[in-house]
């Protein structure tokens, strides 16, 4: 079929609610009579079609006491969070908390659940590739050219924690079981921080004192107010 | 007093929307206002409270026209001798220092270690010749 049409009003609104022409005026505009008097005194109609037979319900065998509240509709889909305009890829952002607060760092991109993908680089700050929050970062506007990257193989499903193994509690091996915990970094994700911090390097080094900029961690000294800060 | 209000004398807005702006007194309206303008700005008048005076003066009659102020103002040169005064050099380097990225600091903060490392070398070298 043609693709519809959204049906156009012939009567042009007065105030909302309010249409120009009354229900007469409205037929006559239509060509109602005009339809009915093709079709002999009638106006054409469509027979019901015949439902298809929906099959004979039950009564319930329960009905519950009290009426169970149901919870509304919401089809809601959360959208990911909007990049503020000083962050583009490449940006230096200094994060503001967790286990790096202060330290300055490269932004590589933004990742579908709307977090920051962010790397040191490893060998200068010690931050290896890690999801950020936008809210906890401040962004500079000290750029680094980061077209060398390839960042096209992290996003979320990068970061997941893995799934724990069930391990069964015996009291004498408890101590020897805690022991084997320790999470070693997989080798693969090693590689892939080594190829991302090599092409950062380079972007890196060609722009004097960058290198020590980015290793040196951020804090406010006397006098320093922020909200008269240039970053 | 060295510094006199008068139709001419240049002055500097120190507080209000125009903070910062050089302007010429071109008239003087009652006791506390005078009629103030430059060349990028409408005439207009402001209380002397808000001016501080400065030491460059323009030749003009009383309320010129903007092209003939305009043309005083260059002929006494107003903008090269204000940036070359202490004091306009001052509010240049204080704008600058505002206007100093993250970037800007740290870089500063390594210069001025490395000039106060030279200085003390020289320092050393001059207390063991004493």
């Amino acid at each position: 079929m043609a693709p519809k049409k959204p049906r156009v009003t012939r009567n042009p609104e007065l105030i909302r609610g309010i249409g120009k022409y009354s229900r007469s005026q409205m037929y006559h505009k239509r060509g109602i009579w005009a339809i009915k008097a093709k079709h002999g005194g009638a106006f054409p109609r469509h027979d019901p079609k015949p439902k298809p037979h929906a099959p004979a319900q039950k009564p319930p065998k329960f009905y519950p006491a009290d009426d169970v509240k149901r919870p509304l509709v919401n089809k809601h889909k959360p959208k990911p969070a909007k990049l503020r305009a000083s962050i583009t890829p490449g940006t230096v952002l200094i994060l503001l908390a967790g286990r790096f607060k202060g330290k300055r760092v490269v932004f590589l991109k933004q990742l579908p659940s709307g977090l920051l993908l962010v790397t040191g680089p490893f060998k200068i700050n010690g931050v290896p590739l890690r999801r950020v929050n936008q809210s906890y970062v401040i962004g500079t506007s000290t750029k680094v050219d980061i077209s060398g990257v390839n960042v096209d193989k992290f996003d979320d499903k990068y970061f997941a924690k893995e799934a724990k193994k069930k391990k069964t509690k015996g009291e004498g091996e408890f101590f020897e079981a805690e022991k084997e915990e320790k999470n070693v970094l997989p080798q693969e994700k090693k590689d892939d921080q080594k190829t991302v911090d090599t092409a950062l390097l380079k972007a890196i080094e060609s722009v004097p004192d960058l290198k020590s900029y980015l290793g040196a961690r951020f804090s406010l000294k006397a006098g320093m107010k922020p909200h008269e800060l240039v970053f | 007093f060295k510094r006199f209000v008068e139709i001419g004398r240049v002055a500097l807005i120190n507080y209000g929307k125009d903070y910062g702006r050089l302007v010429v007194i071109v008239d003087v309206i009652d006791q506390t206002r005078a009629l103030v303008d430059a060349p990028d700005m409408v005439r207009s008048q402001i209380n002397f409270k808000r001016l501080s005076l400065t030491d460059i003066k323009v030749d003009i009659k009383r309320v010129p026209k903007k092209k003939d102020l305009v043309k005083a103002m260059e002929d006494a040169d107003v903008k090269n001798k204000w940036e070359k005064s202490s004091w306009g050099r001052k509010l240049i380097v204080k704008k600058r220092r505002a206007s100093l990225n993250d970037f800007d600091r740290f870089k500063l903060m390594l210069a001025k270690i490395k000039r106060a490392a030279v200085v003390r070398q020289e320092l050393a070298k001059l207390k063991k010749t004493a």
